[in-house]
C-alpha cells in the first residue's frame, strides 16, 4: 500500500508520462482489492476497481481515478472558459461556451451596474468574453463575472480552438507553458477550460508564432520534455 | 466439415485492424476492418438535441446512423437512408446502448455516423466495433466496450465471420447469419439477430463460439485504444 501512496506534489503533476499513470479503456481492471476508492471516471465491481471511460488511470492514495484525455468540453463548476454573446435577454446573455447547453450570464452577475435599457454597451452579440461556470445545472450553464481575475469581455485579438482534453498540457504545470509563450513571444494568451484559446500580440508574426506553438503542444500531449521543445520552436 | 473459400479454420475470424482518431473534427473516432469489410464512425457530443420534443431531462440520449457509402458494393448503393440502413442504425444503437451512462448529460444527445468505406459482409458488427471504439476514443462514460461479430452455419457447419461468397452459398441447409454483439469479456448480449435456419440446441454452440471469438476482437480493439497515445 505504501508504495501505491502519491505525495502533495505529485498530486498535482499535469505531465502525461508520469509513471504512476497508466491508460485504460473501458471496463478495464485497474486495481485489485477491498482497500481502494473508486473515484470520477471508474466504479467497484466484486473486488476490483474498474475503469468507466478511456483515459488516464490514476491512485490517489487510495482513490483511483480515471481522467479524460479526449472528447467533448464536460463543464464543471469553478471551469474559467471564453465563449461568444449569441443574444440578449431581458435578465441576462446566453453565450456559447461551445458545450450543448449554452451558458448564460445574468445581469446579476456583471462585475459593475448595467442598465437593463443598454446592456449591449457592457457585452453586445458577437462579443468575446471570459466567464467563470457559477452553476451546471440539467436546463443549462450559468456563468459569473465575479470572483476572479481576469474575467470579462476581450478586447481585440482572435480566438481560435484547441482540444478542450489538452487544455492542462497547454496551460502547463502551475501555468508555466502558457507563460513561457507570453514571455517569449510578447502575446496575452487566455486559455479557456472548454479550448477556445484568445490571443493577442504586438505584431501579426508574434500571434501566429504563438498560436503555431500552442497547437504543436495541443497536437503532441504525448510527447516527453514538451516544454523544452516548445522553447526550442519559439527560438 | 465444407472447405472454406478463404482457407479459414471454421472458428478463424478474418484478420482484423482496428485504429482510433480517424476522423480530426470528430470528438471521437475510429475504424475498423474484418478483412476487405471495413467501417469507420466518427462520434460528436454530448451536443444540443434538436428536434427539442426529443430531450429528455433524465439522461442524454444516443443517436445513431449507419450507412454503406455508395461506392462500397459491387452495384452502386443509392445514396441516402433505406429500409435496411434505418433498421441497422436502430439495432446498433440497441446494441451500444446499454453499455452507456449519459446521466450526466441530460437534454443532449450523443450522435454516431458509421459509414461502410468496403462491404463483404459483416457490415453491422464492424460498425458495433468500430462505434464501441469510437465511443471510447470521444471520452464518454462507458461500462465496457462492444465486441461484435457475425456467426453462422454453412450447411451443418457452425462457422465464424462470414463473408460475402459464404453468405451466398447455396448448399445442403444454405447459409444462416447469426449476427451478436457482447457485453466486453462478460457474459451478457446486446444484439443477437438470426437470418436462415438453425437447430434450437445448435444456438448453444453459437453461443460459445462468440465468447472464444469476442476475447479476441476485445483485444484488437484495447490494443487499438492504447496505441492512439504512445
Amino acid at each position: 500500500m505504501d508504495s501505491k501512496q502519491i505525495s502533495s506534489s505529485e498530486e498535482l503533476n499535469t505531465n502525461v508520462e508520469s509513471k504512476k499513470r497508466k491508460l485504460v479503456v473501458p471496463g478495464e481492471v485497474i486495481v485489485s482489492g477491498d482497500d481502494y476508492l473508486p473515484g470520477e471516471g471508474a466504479r467497484r465491481d466484486g473486488k476490483d476497481v474498474v475503469a468507466g471511460r478511456f483515459g488516464l488511470a490514476e491512485e490517489l492514495g487510495r482513490v483511483v481515478k480515471v481522467l479524460a484525455i479526449t472528447g467533448a468540453f464536460i463543464p464543471k463548476r469553478g471551469n474559467v472558459v471564453i465563449g461568444r454573446v449569441v443574444d440578449i435577454t431581458f435578465s441576462g446573455w446566453l453565450i456559447d461556451i461551445d458545450y450543448a447547453g449554452s451558458g448564460f450570464l445574468p445581469l446579476d452577475e456583471s462585475p459593475r451596474f448595467v442598465s437593463k435599457s443598454d446592456m449591449d454597451q457592457f457585452l453586445a452579440i458577437g462579443d468575446i468574453v471570459v466567464a467563470k461556470i457559477w452553476a451546471v445545472k440539467s436546463k443549462g450553464i450559468d456563468l459569473s463575472l465575479q470572483g476572479g481575475k481576469g474575467l470579462g469581455k476581450l478586447e481585440g485579438g482572435f480566438v481560435f480552438r484547441v482540444p478542450p482534453a489538452r487544455v492542462p498540457r497547454v496551460i502547463g504545470r502551475e501555468g508555466s507553458m502558457v507563460a513561457m509563450i507570453k514571455e517569449k513571444t510578447g502575446c496575452t494568451v487566455t486559455v479557456g477550460q472548454n479550448g477556445w484559446v484568445w490571443l493577442k500580440g504586438p505584431t501579426v508574426d508574434a500571434e501566429i508564432k504563438a498560436r503555431k506553438v500552442i497547437e504543436f503542444v495541443a497536437d503532441n500531449v504525448q510527447l516527453e520534455g514538451l516544454t523544452e521543445k516548445a522553447e526550442e520552436m519559439l527560438g | 466439415m465444407i472447405q472454406r473459400n478463404s482457407g479459414r479454420k471454421a472458428d478463424e475470424l478474418r484478420p482484423m485492424s482496428a485504429k482510433v482518431g480517424v476522423v480530426p473534427n470528430a470528438d471521437g473516432s475510429a475504424m475498423f476492418s474484418f478483412g476487405d469489410t471495413v467501417a469507420i464512425a466518427a462520434v460528436y457530443g454530448p451536443r444540443q438535441l434538436h428536434p427539442q420534443h426529443m430531450q429528455d431531462p433524465s439522461t442524454g440520449i444516443l443517436r445513431v446512423n449507419y450507412d454503406l457509402l455508395s461506392f462500397s458494393v459491387y452495384d452502386r448503393k443509392k445514396p441516402g437512408p433505406s429500409r435496411r440502413s434505418q433498421e441497422i442504425s436502430k439495432v446498433t444503437q440497441w446494441a451500444l446502448e446499454p453499455v452507456l451512462d449519459l446521466k450526466e448529460f441530460p437534454n443532449t444527445v450523443i450522435d454516431v455516423q458509421i459509414y461502410i468505406l468496403q462491404a463483404d459482409a459483416g457490415t453491422r458488427t464492424a460498425g458495433i466495433n468500430a462505434a464501441s471504439l469510437a465511443l471510447a476514443h470521444a471520452g464518454i462514460p462507458m461500462k465496457n466496450l462492444v465486441c461484435s461479430v457475425a456467426l453462422g452455419k454453412l450447411d451443418q457447419d457452425i462457422v465464424a465471420d462470414l463473408d460475402k461468397s459464404e453468405e451466398d452459398f447455396e448448399g445442403g441447409e444454405g447459409p444462416t447469419d447469426f449476427p451478436i454483439a457482447k457485453i466486453g469479456t462478460g457474459n451478457d448480449f446486446s444484439l443477437l439477430q438470426l437470418d436462415g435456419k438453425i437447430q434450437p440446441e445448435r444456438v448453444k454452440e453459437i453461443i460459445s463460439l462468440a465468447d472464444v471469438t469476442c476475447k479476441q476482437i476485445y483485444e484488437v480493439q484495447k490494443k487499438a485504444l492504447k496505441e492512439a497515445f504512445q
